[in-house]
């Protein structure tokens, strides 16, 4: 019983903290936050790995499930992970913005050099 | 390792995900924070690997290796554009594996005597209905985003109530369950009938709408990884799942807003939707739109000192940021103040609009959200609307009667002139006319998203 109300207060905590986070966050970086947040739900992979990882005394269908439920959240891990920092390296602050636009392939001939 | 041990290891991996987060509050940061939750998630898992109770390495090793595998695929060939996709099926594949935890963990459930098992049948009911919904709900999604499926709403009459209907059955079966009478038939049967309530609760959402579900649905994926760490008592899955549940909350507040429609609105409402008297749009263009050339626009480009520039999803779907890009590169070139008024629905999902501007490198802070470009419309010379037509409608601000009223706009018409970048007068999602093309102050510059903007560049270097 105190571990479940233990548990309970550790959720509703939680929740009040990532209000107060998220509320932080620019409209800029929503989408990379989504991505990453999902990355973060793959945590799901902690009780996949413990039902893979049951061994032959739990049947096969315990580690059947776990494996599939491994390889759904590894995606989501791995997958999230990578593609938020795709996303986030190009919001890195640029020093000279001009440099890449000689190469942009609009008609530049008429641009005096 | 001790259980002592093996709790701090969770406990840093939770810090490690809050302080992610937090570093995703700045871009600055941000790079460092992602990087800092995927060691928070480097940490929980090997803890769990060295943990006792796993005894063999085949299954993990396979799944992993798998997982790995689709995941880096996914991650470096998604098209940017494809993005709102992407977070979509990666929301079904955590809601997924979550459900499967859930099925995994009624089967391997040693007792289910006294309190402990009684809290663990009830968290894997619940996981089970939130991961199985996430899971088909997300595929629906992807479905619709990616134009597998049409984007109306779809359906049949009474799909309501058959929901309804889905939903006390699922709550009956759960109620078998928990009070230790159910067995695995009971337990495949409830998980069927949730994966089918995934797919007739979003089915008949619209494609508009889609930005709001796949919010819901990333909170979703949240609280069922939360709900599968009350299955094992398992802190480290209640604190992450919670975080982002509350993440996938607070978006999906922001898009509602945004968009003037309530939760319920989104979720139960789009079949039921009455055509009200809807504005005859030859009545509202009749003569008063005036069509453009971009040399005219060119010209009035370059007495401009402030450009506002308000991308629209038509576009990425044109993939024209770079030549916007390029266009505004010439205009600063000339001095000219260059900003982008960003809706918050703009794109079609939080935020996307700005990650399609990233990529074509503009600047982060050239982009800036719809309070604070909306107090400079009145000092702008120029507002170039491409790809984007419902933000803009005044009448969302003017017309009581509208459907649209109340929704908050970008006020591009309080520019000294407006450039409206478009193929047709055809309307937009909201299927209104825009009576902001009919205006005084507005140009319309007819024809394809990149051809128009890379004549209207080539017009202003021309005329240096």
């Amino acid at each position: 019983m105190e571990i479940l109300i233990l548990q309970i207060s550790l959720f509703v905590l939680a929740v009040f903290l990532g209000v107060e986070l998220i509320t932080k966050v620019p409209a800029t970086l929503h989408t990379p936050l989504m991505s990453g947040s999902n990355a973060i739900s793959g945590i799901t992979l902690v009780g996949a790995l413990l039902a893979a990882g049951a061994g032959d005394g739990a049947g096969l269908w315990v580690p059947v499930l776990g494996m599939i439920a491994v390889t759904l959240a590894t995606i989501n891990v791995v997958g999230g992970f990578l593609v938020t920092n795709r996303m986030l390296r190009m919001f890195r602050p640029r020093k000279v913005s001009t440099p890449t636009a000689a190469k942009g392939g609009v008609s530049h001939e008429s641009v005096p050099g | 390792m001790n259980l002592f041990l093996v709790d701090g290891f969770y406990l840093l991996a939770a810090m490690l995900f809050v302080g992610g987060i937090k570093g995703l509050t700045r871009p600055r940061t941000a790079v460092r924070g992602n990087q800092m939750a995927a060691i928070g998630m480097l940490v929980a898992v090997v803890v769990t690997l060295l943990d006792k109770s796993i005894l063999s390495y085949e299954w993990i090793l396979g799944g992993v290796v798998l997982g790995s595998l689709i995941g880096t695929v996914l991650a470096t060939r998604i098209q940017m554009t494809a993005m709102p996709q992407m977070v979509a099926l990666l929301n079904g594949f955590g809601g997924g594996a979550s459900l499967c935890v859930a099925a995994a963990s009624f089967l391997g459930l040693a007792e289910t005597e006294g309190l402990q098992g009684l809290v663990a049948l009830v968290a894997i009911c619940v996981t089970l209905l939130i991961g199985a919904v996430t899971l088909t709900g997300s595929a629906v999604a992807f479905a619709k985003l990616q134009e597998l499926l049409p984007g109306r709403p779809l359906g049949f009459r009474g799909i309501r109530g058959f929901n309804l209907l889905l939903f006390v059955a699922v709550l009956a079966l759960a109620g078998s369950l928990i009070s230790g009478s159910g067995d695995s038939g009971i337990l495949i049967l409830l998980s069927v009938l949730a994966l089918v309530l995934g797919v007739t609760l979003v089915m008949p959402i619209g494609g508009a709408d889609m930005p709001v579900v796949i919010a819901l649905l990333n909170s979703y994926s949240g609280l069922a990884a939360a709900a599968a760490g009350f299955i094992m008592g398992n802190s480290v899955l209640v604190v992450s799942g919670a975080l982002v549940g509350a993440s996938g909350i607070i978006l999906t507040r922001i898009m509602c807003v945004a968009m003037n429609r309530s939760l319920a609105g989104v979720l139960f409402g789009s079949m039921g939707e009455a055509g009200g008297p809807v504005m005859d749009a030859d009545e509202v263009y009749a003569g008063k739109v005036k069509s453009s050339s971009p040399e005219e626009v060119g010209m009035l480009l370059e007495s401009a000192r402030r450009v506002v520039i308000v991308p629209g999803f038509g576009l990425a779907m044109a993939q024209a940021q770079h030549a916007v890009r390029d266009l505004a590169d010439s205009l600063e070139r000339r001095g000219i103040e260059v900003i982008y008024g960003l809706h918050p629905v703009a794109g079609r999902m939080p935020g996307h609009m700005n990650v399609l501007l990233a990529e074509a490198e503009v600047a982060y802070d050239k982009m800036q959200p719809m309070e604070e470009v909306n107090a400079l419309f009145e000092q702008t010379d120029v507002a170039i609307v491409i790809g984007a037509n419902d933000v803009t409608n005044p009448m969302a601000r003017e017309d009581k009667g509208s459907p649209i009223y109340g929704m908050p706009i970008l006020n591009v018409d309080k520019a000294r002139t407006v450039v409206v970048v478009k193929r047709s007068l055809s309307p937009g999602f909201a299927g209104l006319p825009n009576p902001l093309f009919a205006r005084d102050n507005c140009l319309m510059l007819f024809g394809d998203g990149k051809k128009a903007i890379m004549e209207l560049t080539a017009a202003v270097n021309e005329s240096i």
